[in-house]
């Protein structure tokens, strides 16, 4: 189980130490928990690549446990919200015909008008979310992200 | 032969075409000068473009042939009802941006699959993801080789299927010659120029419509709606829903079940996915989402006007009259705006989107093949880059034939329909799969085999014994009958069977997966750590 687990943990990573991206390998005989060296990290500029305890140290953290919840009470609830006006949409088109096709503003029927209200809604969505990564996540998510680079122990 | 000349004048199209293959493929050597030799280069650019390059890029992966010869054709022929793949390809992007763009670059390298796999044992899952990226790709390019075939034919005056088919086979060498020589980076370069061209084109087109009208979207309606039941049309009121699904009740659920194809799609298509790895951040990777969608949004709103514009001034029955059907939608009312010029030039345009979106496709399929196939599962990991690369150059050229084959069978297809055959399959293979590996901890290695397989086999299988393969006179073998599954489009009973598929493997399995993989997928989806700089060398 141990193989197995190190396997998935080493192919998952994309810097493993032993293909390296550091200029000085010195450090990579020491185990793999150990590496980077906590003093080198901060001069060398591509971090160090974080390992599984850190992250599962960090995954009990209340900041994480907040941005977590921050991202899915608002993710989830916009999604199901945006794709059920979608699916109402379509349900009136194939089985209110009739009521979809009164006409509103001209030739133009409710049908059209509901069609580029949908159009409408997907871009004021994209409008919030965004609003609401750069206000709500960005700064959370880069502070636990500095934790795990720099590689100070959670 | 004589008929068929008065679409344009050939002389100009092959010139105007000649000028775009050449323009391009200036544009790819330039672009690829320096010698890509690294894997991440040839597979994501070096992940070096910005959110706004890379939205356009995006746009121009999503704004196939499909979106703009079939979705123009599908709403000139059925109005209301063409409409659907226009809202439906637009705001299928909320489930994208809210749910996977992100997380998804937050997680993986190059490939689906390496999101995919990264807390299960790696090769049942990593060859399950590949297979079907595999399909998946191929579905996608054999739409876009039929409206190669459609298109070439009716601008260059071919109606003889056999010479069509030597054009299928034409468009298949250049795609392999773009990849080969571009590679990621040259492709996505070709896909932002595209993406420009092909929507101020859009754009100009439904300004010269609507300007007929004097910007009068009711009046253009109404005009549209008159010309469908006047004598050049086909006699339907194009403005009410269910004028080609309103036949019966399978019909009609035909219709939902192709919303639901549409909408769950693109988050399960790897090309598009794959799009989202060629940008250094998560942040980045938001911003590409957002151009895209901005970008993406106001094409589609065009395709309202030039599929009524075309209805109205082009008229449905010579449309459907043309070489190429209802995919003509577009090219002949650029001939009715602008004359023959505007016409080759509007014909580049979708040429160009052809081979940029196929020659992207292909980039994914062969990236997944060697990256996935090849070195995670046949050599364990162990496969020096440089030989990575060349299995993907080498999946490239036999990916580029089957695509030959396939287009030749599926020519004269409305080319948005059978998009949305490989949309439906995205949908049922990848989507369930990737939303349970996101968000669901427990989810583990067998669920995701049985769902992506489940999703798979099911959808494909479906399609095969639908209407669309057989048994109408629509149908690719109009001839043969093995037709059993009444809706045309397989995605109702598909997502949730691979959905339930994922649960039930999952909770079966006597192997829990890797808790502390799963914690630490959970803190790099959110987080982006160790990511970010994964490519950055």
């Amino acid at each position: 189980m141990t193989q197995h687990r190190d396997h998935e943990a080493v192919a998952s990573q994309p810097y493993h130490p032993a293909d390296g991206y550091a200029e000085d390998s010195s450090e990579f005989h020491l185990p793999k928990e150990h590496w980077p060296l906590p003093a080198l990290v901060h001069l060398d500029k591509p971090h160090a690549e974080p390992s599984t305890s850190q992250f599962v140290a960090v995954h009990g953290s209340p900041e994480f446990a907040h941005l977590r919840k921050t991202f899915r009470g608002f993710a989830f609830p916009m999604t199901i919200a945006g794709l059920s006006a979608y699916f109402v949409y379509v349900l009136l088109s194939v089985y209110a015909p009739a009521f979809m096709g009164q006409r509103v503003i001209g030739a133009i029927n409710l049908g059209i008008l509901l069609s580029l209200l949908q159009f409408a809604i997907t871009w004021t969505w994209t409008a919030l979310y965004v609003n609401f990564a750069n206000k709500k996540l960005d700064a959370a998510s880069a502070a636990l992200r500095g934790r795990l680079e720099t590689g100070v122990s959670a | 032969m004589n008929l068929l000349e008065t679409y344009g004048n050939p002389a100009i199209n092959i010139g105007v075409f000649a000028v775009f293959v050449a323009a391009t493929m200036g544009i790819v050597i330039a672009v690829s000068r320096q010698k890509s030799k690294k894997a991440s280069d040839f597979y994501t650019g070096g992940a070096q473009f910005s959110g706004r390059q890379n939205g356009l890029a995006i746009t121009g992966d999503y704004l196939s042939a499909a979106a703009f010869l079939g979705v123009t054709g599908a709403i000139a022929i059925y109005g209301y009802d063409g409409l659907l793949y226009s809202v439906g390809f637009f705001v299928a992007w909320i489930l994208a941006l809210y749910l996977v763009a992100e997380p998804l670059r937050n997680t993986g390298k190059y490939t689906m699959a390496d999101m995919l796999s990264f807390r299960m044992t790696q090769r049942p899952v990593r060859t399950a993801a590949a297979t079907s990226t595999l399909v998946i790709s191929f579905v996608y390019l054999l739409a876009q080789m039929a409206g190669a075939g459609g298109l070439v034919a009716l601008l260059l005056g071919v109606s003889d299927k056999n010479m069509q088919s030597l054009v299928i086979a034409l468009v298949g060498v250049l795609m392999i010659v773009y990849v080969l020589v571009g590679g990621m980076k040259g492709t996505t370069w070709v896909q932002m120029i595209k993406a420009v061209l092909l929507i101020s084109g859009a754009a100009a087109m439904s300004l010269m419509v609507l300007f007929g009208h004097g910007f009068n979207l009711s009046d253009l309606l109404s005009s549209a709606q008159a010309a469908g039941q006047g004598t050049g049309g086909l006699g339907k009121d194009i403005l009410l829903p269910m004028a080609k699904y309103g036949a019966s009740d399978w019909t009609k659920l035909s219709f939902v079940s192709l919303s639901i194809a549409l909408v769950a799609g693109p988050s399960g298509l790897p090309h598009v996915l794959m799009r989202f790895y060629t940008v250094p951040t998560a942040k980045e990777a938001r911003r590409s989402a957002v151009w895209a969608i901005v970008l993406v949004g106001i094409f589609f709103l065009l395709t309202l006007v030039l599929g009524m514009g075309a209805a109205e001034l082009v008229g449905q029955k010579a449309i459907s009259a043309a070489p190429g059907g209802a995919n003509a939608a577009a090219p002949l009312l650029a001939l009715k705006l602008g004359g023959e010029i505007f016409m080759g030039v509007i014909s580049g345009v979708a040429f160009a989107t052809i081979l940029a979106v196929v020659a992207g496709l292909t980039i994914t399929a062969s990236a997944s093949f060697a990256h996935d196939v090849y070195n995670s599962v046949l050599k364990n990991g162990q496969a020096d880059p440089e030989q990575e690369v060349k299995v993907a150059r080498i999946t490239s050229v036999v990916i580029g034939a089957l695509a030959v084959a396939g287009g030749i069978f599926a020519n004269g297809q409305n080319i948005a329909f059978l998009i949305s055959l490989a949309f439906a399959v995205a949908a049922s293979a990848n989507l369930p799969s990737i939303l349970y590996t996101m968000y669901w901890p427990r989810f583990n290695t067998r669920g995701s085999v049985w769902s992506i397989y489940t999703g798979l086999i099911s959808a494909v299988l479906l399609i095969v014994f639908s209407p669309a393969i057989s048994g109408s006179k629509t149908a690719m073998l109009p001839t043969m009958n093995f037709a059993f599954f009444p809706l045309d489009n397989p995605a109702l009973v598909s997502v949730p069977l691979a959905f339930l598929a994922g649960f039930i493997g999952t909770i079966t399995s006597r192997v829990s997966g890797d808790e502390e993989l799963a914690m630490e997928m959970e803190v790099r989806s959110l987080t982006g750590a160790g990511a970010g700089k994964a490519i950055a060398h």
